[in-house]
């Protein structure tokens, strides 16, 4: 296997709808792992999962999926699932029927498409619903069904539209309890949310869009770490935090510091992260403080959001 | 072990066969199925009150001449020529508007072998309610008002069954193209029938382009269209059928092509 067969690959990907902009010359690598697709609306989440599974063609440049083409659906469905934000389907069918017919057409015999049927909605915790007309399902029980289409033929990338929406907490954490399952198994998982804590939960690596440009892509805390601009704010909860203060202000890569609210620790923002933390080991060492815990406090999904995403459509 | 694409075009067929004649879309198939079913009725119906039948349908003759008659005009020209337009141009069309067409589209199907799967099913659903239809209306007119030997009108009715069938493949094909290439494929639909149904009237080499000329030479007795009919030299069996069939399989291999490149893009994302 080549080194790029088994990663999903944008290479100066471009789609416009008529004159309308959809995404502008992305490059992505992505590789095995669950890949979490963030952005507002109309960020271009949807076109570029729609580019990958070839139900969009690109304006410009070329994508390979484990080196397949999205215009050869014969090979790429084999390794490929998808969970659609299309909330319809075919009429007059029951969950059963719709995962069973779906199975014929890639050609599975009787007895294998019917037993892979009720694998997959054993596995979506459908088992009482899949006699049911699909069309009487509540929107958790499509979203379900969806995603037991999606998983139904074991592929080995998953792309899966806003898969939690919809769903109950319960069925949530189930789902979410999935997702890891199959990228330990070395799948591939490209997801697209708006729920910001969950894609944090989940994702080895996240893609920030924002109108049809990339505009982060890489570990939440990689990400983070590179916006030298933004000063990173690190919690260091510890038994002496007026002194801890008093020490950090000294430091040069300081820029601010102020209590938390329960007074147990200090919310410290710094310019340079690596070289604060080399002179804090110095600092807790020299003044004997007591150190619970030090977390970076704006690295994640919701933070880099705001500061990549939302500020700058303000500005 | 049936090749893969054998086993997929199979499990096409059993969607779409159903969709075509067991699903609220083919209401408008049997409403138009109806018409020259009620009409054969109607006639005998009309017979049997009067208490006689009008000397020219009567006996063996006649009544082959008023069967030709309803097929032509009731069947073929009219209601099979519509029940074409609206299941075939809605095979890709319908899905589009249904919002369902990525279920087949997110399939390890190739495209072609998706036209190829989906026209068959909607060929073989039209051709089967349509011959059914065809046979009833020939049974009842031919009980009622007399028939030949039983050989020849079982080789009339061979001859009406295989009309509706290459009837069935050579505007199925055409409207299936015209719904994936014409936003409004309603306008085709007229153009073509008002084509097919003033081709009485036109020169021969005009005749030839159009599907009702490749049908007359498989009609098993002429029937005169009026006094100003223009008659033309109809082809022979063994190039017409053929003709037919690389016809529909060039019309085929253009919604192939079109497929291809169609995205999924339904009108309100």
């Amino acid at each position: 296997m080549s080194a790029t067969s088994d990663r999903l690959v944008f290479d100066n990907v471009s789609k416009f709808y008529g004159e309308v902009l959809g995404i502008n010359r992305v490059d992505l690598t992505i590789p095995p792992g669950i890949t979490s697709l963030v952005g507002p609306n109309g960020s271009g989440k949807t076109t570029i999962m729609n580019l990958m599974t070839g139900l969009l063609q690109p304006s410009h440049g070329e994508i390979r999926m484990l080196g397949i083409r999205p215009d050869r659906p014969e090979k790429l469905f084999r390794h490929m699932g998808y969970c659609t934000q299309y909330d319809s389907f075919p009429k007059a069918t029951n969950g059963t029927q719709f995962l069973y017919n779906y199975l014929r057409v890639h050609g599975h015999p009787h007895a294998r498409a019917m037993e892979m049927t009720e694998r997959a909605i054993d596995r979506v915790g459908l088992a009482d619903a899949a006699p049911r007309r699909v069309a009487g399902y509540s929107k958790g029980m499509r979203q379900r069904i969806k995603l037991a289409q999606a998983i139904c033929h074991d592929p080995t990338v998953l792309i899966l539209d806003e898969p939690l929406n919809g769903l109950d907490p319960m069925a949530r954490a189930e789902m979410i309890d999935l997702f890891r399952e199959l990228a330990r198994a070395g799948q591939h998982i490209v997801i697209s949310s708006h729920i910001l804590h969950e894609v944090d939960l989940i994702s080895d690596q996240v893609i920030l869009l924002n109108e049809g440009y990339v505009v982060a892509e890489g570990d939440i805390h990689d990400v983070r770490t590179e916006m030298s601009g933004k000063p990173l704010q690190i919690l260091v909860r510890c038994d002496k935090p007026g002194l801890l203060a008093s020490k950090v202000f000294e430091h040069e890569s300081t820029v601010e510091a102020r209590m938390h609210e329960d007074g147990g620790g200090i919310l410290v923002s710094t310019k340079d992260a690596d070289r604060f933390l080399i002179a804090f080991n110095r600092m807790v060492l020299d003044n004997e403080i007591r150190v619970e815990s030090v977390t970076p406090a704006d690295a994640d999904v919701h933070a880099v959001y705001q500061y990549l995403i939302t500020q700058e459509s303000e500005a | 072990m049936k090749s893969l694409w054998w086993r997929q075009i199979q499990g096409i067929l059993r969607l779409e066969v159903r969709k075509s004649i067991f699903s609220a879309r083919a209401l408008p198939l049997y409403l138009m199925a109806g018409i020259p079913a009620t009409v054969t009725f109607i006639v005998v119906a009309v017979s049997t009150i009067v208490g006689e039948s009008p000397p020219e349908f009567s006996g063996p003759g006649g009544s082959t001449s008023l069967f030709a008659i309803l097929f032509q005009l009731g069947i073929l020209r009219s209601t099979l020529y519509f029940a074409c337009v609206w299941i075939f141009m809605n095979l890709f069309r319908g899905e589009v508007l249904d919002r369902s067409l990525h279920y087949y589209f997110l399939s390890p199907v190739r495209r072609d072998v998706l036209v190829a799967g989906k026209f068959g099913s909607a060929w073989i659903g039209v051709s089967v309610v349509f011959s059914a239809l065809t046979a009833v209306c020939f049974g009842v007119i031919h009980a009622y008002f007399g028939g030949g030997s039983m050989s020849n009108l079982a080789g009339h009715l061979f001859a009406y069954c295989a009309i509706v069938w290459m009837a069935c493949l050579g505007y199925g094909a055409i409207f299936m193209v015209a719904g994936l290439f014409m936003r409004n494929p309603v306008i085709p639909a007229i153009l073509v029938f008002f084509w097919e149904n003033i081709n009485t009237f036109l020169p021969g080499l005009l005749k030839k382009f159009s599907v009702i000329f490749y049908l007359q030479s498989l009609f098993p007795i002429d029937v005169s269209e009026g006094p100003i009919e223009i008659i033309a030299e109809p082809v022979p069996l063994w190039i017409g059928i053929p003709g037919f069939i690389i016809f529909s399989t060039l019309m085929l291999l253009a919604a192939a092509f079109q497929i291809r490149r169609m995205e999924v893009h339904y009108a309100d994302d």
